[in-house]
């Protein structure tokens, strides 16, 4: 499969499926959710199909875990004068290394240019899996099954769209489109206060999704001069949506220069923070989790709020490293602020569903604070920051497994007690064993035990912490200890004592365990051998994340990139390797 | 010594993870055998490790796969260490968790619970192993935080109870706040170890010592023994030890008493190269053990309830041992160090002994564990009397038991820290070593007089059986109600009053044998278990001791010791061993103290109102704020639009053509009167 078909598919074939569900009668919702499973399991598959391609050697000779993205972006390069038909792939193999681009609007230099490598592929795998549990998991919906498969297929569309799109302003396009559906869907199908959880929710992601466009549009439009060559352009002077180029361009020569990028940088923050969300943009999420059905909950939780977190790794910080240098101590201090506010707020909730939502304010702090621990100046080792923007990815990774699992798990008692107020709960581990064990297994994960997928999230970002200001680093260490307050209480709430009410509460259905069943083995698995997602995802983390940031340090700490633009010619033009 | 032997050590832990796993999946079958498959693990695994025990290893490092890596400069490996010290730890836990886990066999036969129960045991049991094995501080942070989740599970066992729901939780968060000390240790030992390896070899040997400065050497000591003092209950961190007795017996047994609690005792003992490094972390550590001997002791003066008798004994042993590591400053480090550790092997059979003797007792007296509503048990009960006094004498410290010879050595270790303090610490550390030598030799007299009281009480005196129509049976109190009515679960139709089967008595006998033995034949006498402790990675870069060759005896230690023990045997026999006035009047006499004493000084009261109070108020502070402030701000943005746009401008959108026009006309006015006048 070439690389043009499969990106292509991984964005389309949900739409495809959202558009086909229409046709189908609502007379047969059964038919309408089996063609939904058909459609998002053919989605995973797909995904798996783009793994497999990624660790493997591509007809060219080359694989693409192997390679920098620059590398294989620079392979694609676009050839012609902007604004002409070109043709791609001229200057460069560019079969097989999991990289598409081809003009779409030329007049404004906008392609259609998609891209995975390990930071991108994560998630994308990430979001194939919970796309499809939370299919599944979405069976028990009964109220106009048409209109929210179609919606919620093409909520996954977008989503794919927005892991690989490499482009800013198709980015952009994929992540607006994210949000209507997710509107309908906790407005139509939530809880009963869903209209002003949905509005909530839409507005503040409007509101934060302005900073980037802004930010988008400054970096296309700030009159930088022309620095040599990249991306293929004879002379590169900005104007440009690729966030490879730019990155590129930024770190190396410091383009834009010091003042622009901080403002690029908290522009990119504000934006994405909203997105994660961090300490003080995450009122929303309360809301929409307590209020959305149990499906969205997971896709939301599992992926949407990845998608701040990979804004902050894809962009903020390559795009504008000398910013994010400025403010780090202060980002990084937010971070453990909202680790701890989160956990605090979280041991205080009674509504089950509630409570999770804080402690994925608590555990996205781990995400902000892994990427903010620069330390790369002075005599410090650049490379004790990757173990930061490690920690921060594997962060995302783990959450994603285990609050999707959490919000299951709430949903599956929801379902059967009609309540998720903690103080109604209880004694639910004797009426429910099976159910019980994988609570606290995904709990305990959550938590951060040893063997289990959090806890290695939490070793590399409090260790970078540490290397970075120790103060910080024991504050945040020091939560794990109110992480275990809140988690251990509400499983002796739900869980443990003796329960006249709930008896006779059935155990876990098939259709519940074969979805436990996948998040209970990568909970295990990502923490006894987290190699299987380091081991590819590192190198990419290095290459796109740690190297240009560092790279802009030094060009920053040399005073090259002053407040004002630079020149600079004398980069040599990219070539094709 | 075969090298295959000692390459698959890491048998030891995989035997009982199989029988866990065994017994997890085939539970239902197996029925009321499912307990064969765990007792079957830890049995081979203890043979295994006998087996390398008795062939001496040297001292070797095995690495797996790399577990946690990062490029190339982030590599933690599963390494494993077996040596001396891993290979007599293996030992003893899955020898005395065999004969836990026969006893349980017994005594949880017909729980309803009973698959789980054997399942968690063995998932222990691997977690135990692996961490003494783990020859990596990070593995043994995981190993360290598995065998927690075990006890939490295992003292949440009866979780119908609120009491062990709450005693479970609380177990588990103290030791959280012992493990951020860990996790910082580690952070900080990663941070400025050469090449960044976490591995025992490279951070205790002489060259990784060497790369420390005296600074990081106290820090990562003391928050080791933050660590420590969490796992193996050490003032302040000690109140979950005590509730954990809600847990079923053999678990307060194993976990609570030989196993788990000693991990912290382990920890800082293989870390004693570091430790040593810095004397004020050993004075630290020292006065820790020595305030936690005292305290814990005179709380078990007056405790009623048997098993919380042996939680607070084991808590206060657990406080020599820490004494014992604390007094290895300058030329006793050895001697202390392998003191320290003896205690710790050798409490381990006769505590496990004490506690399952309990068990037997509470068993036989259908979940009644309060001393006050029995006695004179000896004639119902003889194996369980007998096993038990076996056991006494050795936690008492009268020779020869085993217990003698461990705590002469902590006591010896003691004696000469105080001589040689001063030179080490500075002036006056050598009174302080002196006072706490003294303490520590009270904390033994009293150590005799509550297990002769907890003896005499239970098998002398008129015989009397608990029986809820029993006109002597005290209203149930508060203390019995918090918990124990629910260890009859399963002892449905058992009649009151009749010696434990053989399945439990058997391995009493076996451990009171151990406990009459171990400490002749490991002991100084024969040096076996110096001579293991020996293989330990930096126990040569200790300051060895002047003489040597052959145990030096401090007789000042052993005749005030065995005296100490004597006497408070006698005086708990004088107070309880015929019915007496005594204790009555001299409670009444000190009353304050007795109260003080039988409260526990209030340590938990205190820490409510400390600690989970403001915490909880704190938390309900930030949901509050969430709410009200945070998001109200987020609302009156989302309201500026309507302010501005319909309650500012809209009126003004009136749509009426003259009011339009008047305004047009006063604006145009207003522009030319500007103009006319500038």
């Amino acid at each position: 499969m070439s690389d043009d078909l499969l990106l292509s598919l991984l964005w389309s074939v949900p739409m495809a499926g959202s558009l086909l569900v229409l046709l189908i009668p609502k007379q047969f919702p059964g038919v309408i959710k089996w063609f939904s499973l058909v459609v998002t399991i053919l989605l995973f598959g797909l995904t798996l199909v783009a793994f497999t391609k990624f660790l493997s050697e591509s007809p060219s000779g080359d694989v693409p875990a192997a390679s920098s993205l620059r590398d294989r972006a620079a392979a694609n390069t676009l050839t012609g004068p902007v604004g002409d038909a070109v043709t791609v792939g001229e200057t460069g193999k560019a079969v097989g290394d999991l990289v598409v681009r081809h003009p779409w609007i030329p007049y404004f230099n906008i392609q259609y240019y998609l891209g995975l490598d390990g930071i991108s592929l994560s998630l994308v795998l990430l979001s194939g899996l919970v796309c499809m549990l939370s299919c599944l998991a979405s069976f028990s919906i009964e109220k106009n099954v048409k209109g929210y498969f179609s919606l919620y297929l093409l909520l996954t569309s977008s989503m794919m769209g927005v892991f690989l799109a490499l482009d800013m302003f198709l980015f952009y396009v994929f992540f607006e489109v994210m949000l209507l559906p997710m509107y309908f869907l906790i407005a139509i199908w939530g809880g009963e206060n869903r209209e002003y959880a949905a509005i909530k929710f839409l507005l503040y992601t409007l509101f934060g999704s302005v900073f980037i466009l802004v930010a988008i549009l400054i970096l296309f439009f700030w009159p930088g001069d022309s620095v040599g060559s990249f991306g293929g352009a004879a002379t590169w002077t900005a104007h440009s949506f690729d966030s490879i180029a730019v990155a590129q361009a930024v770190s190396e020569t410091g383009y834009y220069g010091r003042f622009i990028q901080q403002v690029v940088f908290l522009l990119f923050l504000t934006g994405f923070l909203v997105k994660l969300p961090s300490f003080p943009f995450h009122t929303w999420l309360p809301d929409a989790h307590v209020q959305a059905p149990t499906p969205i909950s997971m896709i939301l939780a599992g992926v949407l709020l990845k998608i701040g977190g990979y804004g902050l790794v894809r962009f903020a910080w390559p795009m504008a490293p000398a910013g994010a240098y400025d403010f780090s101590y202060y980002v990084a201090a937010l971070g453990v602020f909202s680790i701890l506010y989160g956990a605090l707020a979280a041991m205080a909730q009674t509504d089950f569903k509630k409570l999770v939502a804080y402690s994925s304010v608590s555990h996205m702090g781990y995400v902000t604070l892994g990427m903010a621990v620069m330390v790369i100046a002075g005599e410090s080792d650049p490379r004790y920051y990757a173990y930061g923007v490690n920690g921060a990815m594997f962060m995302m990774i783990a959450h994603g497994i285990t609050s999707t699992g959490m919000f299951f798990l709430v949903g599956v008692i929801y379902d059967r007690a009609h309540t998720r107020d903690l103080n109604k709960l209880g004694g639910l581990w004797n009426v429910m064993p099976i159910y019980g064990a994988v609570s606290f297994l995904i709990f305990f994960g959550s938590m951060g035990l040893p063997g289990l997928c959090g806890f290695v999230a939490e070793v590399f970002v409090i260790l970078a912490a540490f290397n970075y200001n120790p103060t910080l680093a024991v504050l945040a260490a020091a939560a794990v200890i109110l992480t275990a307050g809140y988690v251990l209480w509400t499983l002796q709430r739900v869980f443990l004592g003796r329960s006249e009410e709930h008896k006779g509460l059935p155990d876990l259905t098939t259709r519940e365990i074969i979805i436990s069943i996948p998040l209970v083995v990568l909970t295990i698995l990502l923490g006894v051998y987290p190699s299987v997602l380091l081991d590819w995802m590192n190198p990419s983390i290095i290459e796109g994340v740690v190297r240009p940031v560092t790279t802009a340090r030094a060009l920053t700490a040399a005073g090259k990139a002053a407040l004002t633009p630079i020149k600079t010619t004398a980069i040599a033009p990219q070539t094709a390797r | 010594m075969s090298s295959a032997l000692i390459n698959n050590a890491w048998l030891v832990c995989v035997f009982p993870l199989i029988g866990a796993l065994v017994t997890a999946l085939a539970g239902r079958q197996l029925k009321q055998h499912a307990h064969w498959p765990v007792v079957v693990g830890i049995g081979v695994g203890f043979l295994y490790a006998f087996t390398l025990l008795l062939r001496t290893p040297e001292g070797k490092d095995l690495v797996a796969f790399s577990w946690l890596s990062v490029g190339d400069s982030l590599k933690v490996p599963i390494e494993l260490r077996v040596d001396g010290l891993s290979t007599m730890m293996l030992s003893m836990v899955t020898f005395v968790a065999t004969l836990v886990a026969i006893f349980a066999s017994g005594y949880m036969a017909g729980d309803p619970g009973y698959t789980r129960f054997f399942t968690l045991f063995g998932l222990f049991v691997f977690s135990m192993t692996g961490l003494v094995l783990s020859g990596n501080f990070l593995l043994t942070y995981a190993f360290w935080e598995g065998v927690g989740v075990c006890s939490y599970l295992l003292i949440g066992f009866w979780h119908e109870k609120p009491a062990a729901a709450a005693a479970a939780k609380k177990a588990f968060l103290v030791n959280r706040i012992g493990d951020v000390g860990f996790a910082l240790a580690i952070f900080w030992m990663w941070k400025v170890s050469a090449g960044h390896s976490l591995s025992y070899l490279s951070i205790l040997s002489h060259e990784g010592l060497a790369a420390l400065s005296e600074f990081d050497r106290t820090g990562i000591s003391l928050l080791l023994f933050w660590a420590a003092a969490a796992k193996s209950a050490q003032f302040p961190l000690y109140v979950w030890l005590p509730d954990a007795m809600e847990g079923p017996t053999p678990v307060s047994a194993l976990i609570h008493a030989a196993t788990m609690v000693t991990a912290g005792v382990y920890l800082i003992a293989r870390s004693s190269a570091l430790i040593v490094g810095s004397p004020t972390a050993q004075l630290v550590i020292c006065v820790t053990g020595c305030v936690t001997a005292l305290l814990a002791a005179l709380i078990a003066l007056t405790q009623t309830d048997l098993k919380r008798v042996m939680a607070y004994s084991t808590v206060s042993q657990l406080g020599f041992m820490f004494m014992g590591l604390g007094a290895g400053v300058g030329t006793v480090a050895q001697l202390a160090v392998v003191a320290a550790l003896f205690h710790l092997f050798t409490h381990a059979f006769f505590k496990a002994l004490l506690f399952l003797a309990s068990g037997s007792v509470m068993h036989a007296m259908g979940g009644v564990i309060d001393m006050r509503r029995f006695g004179g048990l000896w004639r119902r009960l003889p194996i369980t009397c007998a096993t038990f006094a076996l056991g006494g004498l050795a936690l008492a410290g009268i020779p020869p038991m085993a217990g003698f010879w461990s705590k002469d050595e902590i006591l010896t270790a003691l004696n000469k820290a105080s001589s040689v303090a001063n030179q080490q610490g500075g002036p006056g550390w050598g009174v302080v070593y002196g006072i706490i030598y003294w303490v520590a030799i009270l904390t033994a007299f009293m150590t005799a007089f509550y297990t002769g009281r907890a003896f005499f009480m239970t098998f002398f005196g008129p015989e009397k059986l608990p029986s809820p129509n029993d006109p002597e049976a005290e209203p149930v109190d508060a203390s019995h109600d918090n918990g124990h009515g629910h260890d009859d679960h399963g002892h449905a139709g058992h009649e009151v009053g009749h010696e434990s089967p053989a399945i439990m008595t058997y391995p009493l006998i076996v451990l009171a044998f151990c406990a009459v033995f171990v400490g002749m034949i490991f002991g100084p006498w024969t040096g076996w278990f110096e001579g293991q402790i020996e293989t330990m990675i930096g126990f040569h870069t200790l300051n060895p001791s002047e003489h040597h060759g052959g145990h030096e005896w401090d007789w000042l230690s052993i005749g005030v010791g065995t005296l100490a023990g004597l006497l408070g045997l006698g005086l708990s026999y004088l107070f309880y061993g015929q019915p007496s006035p005594i204790p009555g009047r001299l409670a009444k006499a000190i009353a304050p103290l007795y109260r003080l004493s039988l409260d526990k000084f209030r340590v938990d009261e205190f820490y409510g109102l400390l600690i989970v109070k403001p915490t909880t108020l704190l938390s309900k502070i930030a949901a509050f704020f969430d709410t009200n402030i945070i998001d109200n701000l987020v609302r009156l943005v989302a309201l500026m639009p309507r302010l501005f746009g319909r309650d500012l401008l809209a009126p003004y959108q009136n749509g009426l053509i003259q009011y339009y026009a008047a305004v047009t006309a006063f604006g145009v006015a207003g522009f030319l009167t500007i103009l006319l006048l500038f």
